[in-house]
């Protein structure tokens, strides 16, 4: 009886607006690859935790107040009066770092098993647009608790971009608003933090999400789930229902549909990643002082610049490439360039083997020379900028972008191992 | 894919087990964002009980306190006044407090805790407007009764226990609020006396 009802008012809603056919297109009846390891869970989490910064960040507005004269009194009362405020803001802090920690897996990922390759150059982009978003948006949101260090943090950001030529002071002037940073420019960036890029980030998801699901998900092995039409035997064909879309087109092998395999799989490491992620939030806020820094617990002082400016730990490696160029210029053209690249990635490689297992050993040292040097980078961006560290720091930089050099040169006639046609059991 | 046999209800048995210990996580993350929208701290101190000092208010005068942001009133009326409530009861909608306008403890035909002492909400029962006191002259509003409230809004009346006269807007009596004497002369307002005795 009950199931009659829902099955009737279904097929009111779907001869109206497609939501059984979008359901099955891209969940239910969604060919994935049965081989998803460990690695495949940090898309799901990265949406998971962008839903927990949006309602924490909507109930942090309904006590914030956007003024220079008020903003870190608020967050004080948030932390003291408000009931569970304390929670809601460690919520949204922890978030924050946790945001960094998932998408850069999500993208060591990708790197591992050539997941940016044809045809998934505009996947990788929107991905790529996402970060960059979402280091604007982690910013302008770390200006908003007015400490000292949000302030100083911001001060050195933005004169950044007074070294543009000719036009540098001007911007600066413009980005601010003020003289100085002010009250100005907290109003300011907090309408760009709590709408203008949510609403970017949210629009890029969907559509990233959307791309994805038009060239189909990369695997492992980097095997080709999708077979031309008619090339695979009817008994090779995957068992499972899968949506026309995708069926009509391809002969799919080698895969499950997303529902229920895989969220069940990612229900099980939504499970872990809770736990450590409430960990941190109950016994360790602050991370350390990684997460929120010491500095910020005093108000913003335009007239006192904390002994030590760090940014927060995810900006550490470019914050080091900008630091160890001696140029100023020079320095900030190598921080937007180590952006850059990883924009042009698809097109720095150019093998066609895409997943780690089955290139060259080349490939492997590379990849993993470029971790080590990007975990250099950000640790060094998080310390004081000694000779010694200046100079670990170089040699890392030039491992960052000797990466896609030498990944430019060597994929092109890469020794890679031979390809299987299926995904093996 | 696996030739097992699926065993239906066990994957009923897991779907709905996964589902409630889901929907136990989801009620547990709501507590937060739900109880946030209480009053905090700061506006539960702002809240917090009023003390008024009584002894100073001459028989027939009434002073106004300002407890959680609405007007207080706090008459003190003569002998004669708390006499003469008793002489108008069949003009009233609810002569005998039987609407729950009032603590308890004021649920007697003075709506006091002390009969000497009026303290009621100076906020209209119709649409919120404060009512006038008019000591004295009240007669050009209704015949025979010397002190009572007027609401300049609406022409709502009310007697000197703040009970509400017939053929008017507002529905109910005015609001007597928790309140409580610590000392003589000392009126607590948002405190009632059986909560306040051992803190007293």
């Amino acid at each position: 009886m009950l199931m009659k009802v829902f099955t009737d008012f279904m097929g009111w809603i779907d001869q109206r607006l497609p939501v059984t056919d979008a359901w099955n297109k891209h969940i239910a009846q969604y060919p994935a690859p049965k081989n998803f390891n460990f690695w495949y869970i940090f898309g799901s989490l990265a949406m998971l935790v962008l839903v927990n910064q949006i309602f924490t960040g909507i109930w942090l507005t309904m006590n914030y107040e956007p003024s220079g004269e008020g903003a870190f009194a608020s967050i004080e009362y948030i932390m003291r009066d408000v009931d569970f405020g304390w929670l809601l803001r460690y919520m949204h802090s922890t978030g924050a770092s946790a945001f960094f920690i998932v998408v850069y897996l999500h993208m060591v990922r990708g790197l591992m098993y050539g997941s940016y390759q044809k045809p998934r150059e505009l996947l990788w982009i929107f991905g790529m647009l996402i970060f960059l978003v979402l280091m604007a948006e982690a910013f302008m949101g770390y200006l908003l608790p007015w400490g000292n260090m949000s302030y100083w943090g911001a001060q050195v950001i933005i004169s950044i971009f007074g070294l543009v030529p000719i036009i540098g002071d001007d911007l600066t002037l413009w980005i601010r608003g003020d003289y100085v940073i002010s009250g100005a420019t907290l109003n300011r960036f907090f309408a760009l933090h709590v709408i203008a890029l949510p609403l970017v980030l949210v629009i890029l998801v969907f559509l990233h999400i959307l791309a994805l699901h038009e060239v189909g998900s990369n695997n492992p092995e980097g095997i080709d789930i999708k077979k031309p039409k008619g090339s695979m035997k009817p008994e090779e064909i995957s068992k499972f229902t899968f949506h026309k879309q995708y069926s009509d087109k391809y002969d799919i092998v080698d895969a499950v549909p997303f529902h229920p395999y895989y969220t069940v799989k990612d229900i099980m490491f939504v499970v872990g990643f809770l736990f450590l992620f409430c960990w941190v939030m109950f016994f360790a806020p602050e991370g350390g002082g990684y997460f929120m820094e010491a500095p910020n617990f005093t108000p913003a002082n335009g007239l006192k610049t904390p002994e030590h400016i760090a940014p927060v730990w995810y900006f550490g490696p470019f914050y080091t490439i900008l630091r160890v160029i001696p140029n100023a210029m020079l320095g900030a053209i190598g921080m937007f360039s180590a952006i850059i690249v990883l924009f042009l990635l698809p097109w720095f490689d150019r093998g066609t083997v895409k997943s780690v297992r089955y290139r060259s050993k080349w490939h492997l040292i590379n990849l993993i020379q470029f971790s080590i040097c990007f975990v250099v980078l950000g640790a060094l961006g998080t310390m004081p900028a000694t000779p010694t560290a200046n100079l670990i720091g170089a040699i890392a930089s030039f491992g960052y972008f000797g990466f896609f050099v030498a990944l430019w040169f060597y994929s092109k006639n890469e020794n890679t191992k031979p390809m299987p046609e299926r995904i093996a059991d | 894919m696996s030739n097992v046999p699926v065993n239906n209800s066990r994957r009923r048995f897991l779907t709905a087990a996964t589902a409630v210990v889901g929907g136990a996580g989801v009620v547990g993350a709501a507590v937060p964002f739900i109880a946030s929208w209480n009053p905090s701290a700061r506006a539960k101190a702002a809240g917090a009980p009023v003390e008024v000092n009584v002894g100073k208010i001459q028989p027939g005068q009434l002073i106004r306190a300002e407890w959680r942001g609405k007007p207080v009133y706090v008459v003190r009326r003569t002998e004669k006044t708390v006499s003469d409530l008793a002489k108008h009861d069949d003009q009233l909608r609810d002569p005998n407090s039987e609407k729950a306008q009032q603590p308890e403890y004021a649920t007697n035909p003075y709506r006091s805790i002390k009969p000497e002492f009026l303290v009621a909400l100076g906020v209209c029962t119709h649409l919120g407007c404060a009512p006038t006191h008019h000591g004295g002259d009240f007669e050009e509003f209704v015949e025979g009764v010397p002190n009572g409230f007027y609401c300049p809004c609406h022409g709502s009346k009310f007697d000197m226990a703040g009970r509400v006269f017939q053929g008017v807007p507002a529905p109910l009596n005015l609001v007597v609020p928790e309140h409580s004497f610590t000392g003589n002369d000392t009126l607590l307002i948002g405190v009632s006396p059986d909560v306040n005795k051992g803190a007293a």
